[in-house]
């Protein structure tokens, strides 16, 4: 009964969403203040049903009810509880009640701070907002309603795809999801400064956390996703570009580009047109990035469920969505001129370069997703992209943002000059080229001149970003926190930069059939396989191996890799070894059993891998970090 | 032009290539088995309920044959039993069971409680013929025909109407126009 009254909660919360919408958008057209009450009191409803249909597919889950076709196709009575909680969102269906449910979370946030904006605007805001949460609504009870019965019930579940029970697969859709959905309010207030017609740029500052707060999100979300790629997918990447990935890097590159186009506008109110049109095209690509994952148009590792008649809603919903607001765009965007001019050499110039070069970044990578279809559609035959293309042309704009990364701190704004002496960029950058080689020659012998130019630019931006915060010490002055914040993104840009040259440059792998006894050398480490035995799981069965790996006569590491089956859906899957230090991780997968007591395994030696999600968490860090600014904590008044 | 305009025709031609796309999904979403059009690959597995015999694909030659790969530790696999029994009582052609990687004892208790739909069971306890056949979950259904060449394939459960819409159909014409959505 449960489950019915949930689905019956999500329908009219979809009512309630159009009010939401209607209220917010029609009465701030209207000039009607007294409607203010209506979006306040629609936005809470909207999200107290949403939360109460999400907790009934949750209770249907965790007590193994079997008639619901959701639960039956994604959940056994064996599955772990933690498993059946995070069972919800394994799938297209619960993924997409995730999705609006956290819509809400977000609904309700601004509305608890909507008192700091003008409320005309907040209603336009909170409108835009509802017609969003509209659109998904309607696209989960049409096309994908997890709260479905089944006649008659299964005896018990097909069990959840064992490659998502898993840690880190089970929180990183939460944390991803709100990351894109943050997006839609910077969305929504990009259109409701269009729609009024805003000539000013105040909008640029009540954006800004919003923004920044999606962006960390965002950041961590897939930085957990690639960490879950890296030690459960077992061959021992941590990006495959594939379009999954790329669907949710797209906006976080966009939003990169956002987040630095908004500082100019909020400090100089320049590029005001450019800053709406990157808000939009932020939360677009999420919803483009959607599209392409569950419509079935890409092949996808990740693959949800394709159903074209899913792919004509998300596009229809596309079109009216985006290409209303660019519509909006078109029509509005002329009013916003800006006079004001700056010098060649100032921050508004590296803030543009930044700008374009990240716009560049996610064309490429659009470019590259895209291509299958573009090749369809003009009649070229199937067409593959993969890391080949990604890898090469993502760094042609990515290198020169970060040799100005490194300059463009230390610009003013609008005369330009820089605030530090280029002497002291000189040492700065001689410093880091002499201490990139002195590694690479020292640690890893590496000959790759990409790992030189990519460790050298690790530095130099690690380096540069210090300069301020050391030079405030030593004078006694206090930073701001958007300065601190700034410094410790980009330290934790430079650190994501470090270790993926390092991984790309000075990885190294064998695959060896091995016997209890045999020992292997890879890279200095000895790898020695001590056996192994059967084990059994909650649900599963499988084998597990014992490598133990030293480094001369000390022992580094004991590592476990297993082979597991899973017994519903009769599956194997691989849990690889790993012996993680700060500056390498040591990987062993299991691979097959080749007779005689043998088992094939592959060993990896992968440098300064755990950088590259280190680096990407200090990202999201600096992000928070500035939200606790003044500017941000002051009241905004129109 | 309003320079302004330019982002709205890019999104336009964007959603022209995503209509392109759309139309040629469900011929990507299908995953056809490389094996249809093949010859069936060759087997020799022990007899699962009469210990002298041998079940191979030599058996196939010579009739239509559905070959169902089943398991009694898979749920669906009792959810398409009773189609089984009803393709099997139908009369039109023998079904040959493979029963992967399981018990023979289990298997031999499932058949007598559920009823017997099978020709013959080929015991594969090792999951190698599976393997062969491109097995990757349960239940899977395999159409051969007369000359031993795979002809149609099903996975997931068997039900009346696909087994009238989707193979059939093969009975009666040599090349039949098969609705998309048959996987």
């Amino acid at each position: 009964m449960w489950i019915e009254l949930g689905h019956f909660a999500l329908v009219l919360a979809l009512f309630v969403a159009a009010g939401q919408a209607f209220f917010g958008l029609v009465g701030a057209a209207k000039q009607r203040l007294d409607w203010l009450p209506l979006v306040r009191a629609s936005v809470l409803v909207q999200t107290l049903l949403t939360l109460f249909a999400g907790a009934t597919l949750i209770n249907a889950f965790v007590r193994n009810d079997f008639s619901v076709g959701y639960v039956a196709d994604h959940s056994n009575s064996m599955l772990p509880m933690f498993y059946r909680v995070a069972a919800l969102w394994g799938a297209h269906e619960g993924s997409l009640l995730l999705w609006i449910t956290i819509l809400a979370l977000w609904t309700v946030a601004v509305r608890a701070r909507m008192h700091r904006l003008p409320p005309l605007f907040a209603a336009r805001v909170l409108g835009v907002l509802g017609l969003i949460s509209v659109g998904f609504l309607l696209f989960t009870l049409t096309t994908s309603n997890p709260f479905l019965r089944l006649l008659p019930p299964a005896v018990d579940g097909a069990d959840l795809n064992p490659l998502l029970q898993d840690f880190a697969l089970a929180v990183h859709p939460p944390i991803l999801y709100t990351g894109y959905v943050g997006f839609s309010v910077t969305f929504a207030f990009a259109c409701a400064a269009l729609l009024e017609g805003r000539r000013d740029h105040v909008w640029a500052r009540w954006m800004r956390p919003w923004t920044v707060m999606s962006w960390a999100f965002l950041s961590c979300g897939i930085a957990l996703g690639s960490w879950w790629a890296y030690y459960e997918l077992g061959w021992g990447g941590y990006w495959f570009w594939d379009p999954v990935e790329n669907a949710s890097f797209m906006p976080w590159l966009t939003g990169t580009a956002l987040i630095h186009s908004l500082a100019v506008t909020d400090k100089r109110g320049l590029f005001k047109s450019w800053t709406l049109l990157l808000a939009i095209g932020a939360f677009s690509l999420s919803l483009i990035g959607t599209f392409l994952v569950r419509s079935g148009v890409l092949v996808s590792v990740h693959s949800f469920a394709a159903d074209p008649a899913r792919g004509i809603f998300i596009l229809a919903f596309l079109v009216v969505l985006i290409g209303g607001a660019l519509a909006l765009y078109a029509w509005r965007a002329p009013l916003l001129q800006s006079e004001a001019g700056f010098a060649l050499l100032s921050r508004e110039s590296f803030l543009l370069f930044n700008n374009i070069l990240l716009v560049v970044a996610t064309l490429v990578v659009l470019g590259g997703t895209l291509a299958p279809l573009i090749a369809e559609t003009l009649r070229l035959g199937t067409l593959s992209v993969g890391p080949p293309y990604f890898g090469p042309a993502f760094m042609v704009p990515m290198l020169p943002a970060l040799v100005l990364l490194g300059v463009g701190f230390h610009a003013s704004w609008k005369r330009g000059g820089l605030q530090v002496t280029s002497r002291m960029l000189g040492v700065v950058a001689g410093v880091a080229v002499l201490l990139s080689v002195a590694i690479l020659l020292a640690g890893y012998g590496s000959r790759k001149p990409l790992a030189y130019v990519g460790s050298a630019l690790a530095l130099w931006i690690i380096g540069s970003s210090l300069i301020q915060p050391i030079q405030s010490l030593r004078r006694g002055l206090r930073m701001p926190a958007s300065v601190v914040g700034m410094t410790v993104a980009h330290i934790g840009v430079g650190l994501f930069v470090l270790g993926a040259t390092l991984v790309e440059s000075a990885s190294i792998e064998r695959d060896v059939a091995m016997k209890t006894g045999v020992s292997v050398e890879l890279g200095g480490y000895t790898y020695r396989y001590t056996g192994g035995e059967a084990i059994e799981g909650p649900n599963y069965d499988g084998f597990r191996a014992h490598v133990t790996v030293s480094r001369g006569t000390r022992t580094v590491a004991v590592l476990a890799p297993e082979k597991r089956r899973y017994w519903v859906t009769n599956s194997v899957m691989t849990e690889a070894g790993i012996g993680a230090a700060w500056n390498r991780d040591l990987f062993v997968a299991l691979g097959e059993d080749v007779g005689d007591g043998a088992w094939s395994l592959r060993l990896q030696y992968r440098p300064l891998i755990r950088f590259i999600w280190l680096g990407a968490l200090i990202m999201a860090l600096g992000g928070i970090i500035t939200l606790r600014d003044e500017r941000y904590r002051r009241g905004a008044q129109a | 032009m309003n320079r302004f305009l330019w982002p709205l025709i890019a999104f336009a031609l964007l959603m022209v290539v995503m209509v392109v796309g759309l139309n040629n999904a469900d011929r990507k979403g299908i995953i056809r088995s490389p094996l249809i059009g093949q010859p069936a690959p060759v087997f020799d597995a022990p007899d699962l309920l009469d210990p002298s015999a041998r079940v191979t694909s030599a058996q196939l030659l010579g009739g239509w044959h559905l070959v169902n790969v089943w398991g009694t530790w898979c749920v669906e696999c009792r959810a398409e039993h009773a189609t089984l029994l009803a393709i099997s009582r139908e009369g039109k052609m023998p079904v040959i069971g493979l029963d992967w990687k399981d018990s023979d004892e289990d298997a031999k208790v499932w058949l007598q409680q559920l009823g017997n739909p099978y020709q013959h069971v080929g015991a594969d306890r090792d999951g190698r013929i599976a393997i062969d056949w491109g097995v990757y979950g349960a239940p899977e259904s395999f159409l051969v025909d007369p000359s031993g060449t795979v002809r149609q394939k099903r996975t997931g459960a068997m039900s009346e109407e696909l087994w009238s819409r989707c193979f059939l159909p093969y009975l009666s014409e040599p090349q039949p126009k098969i609705p998309a959505d048959c996987t």
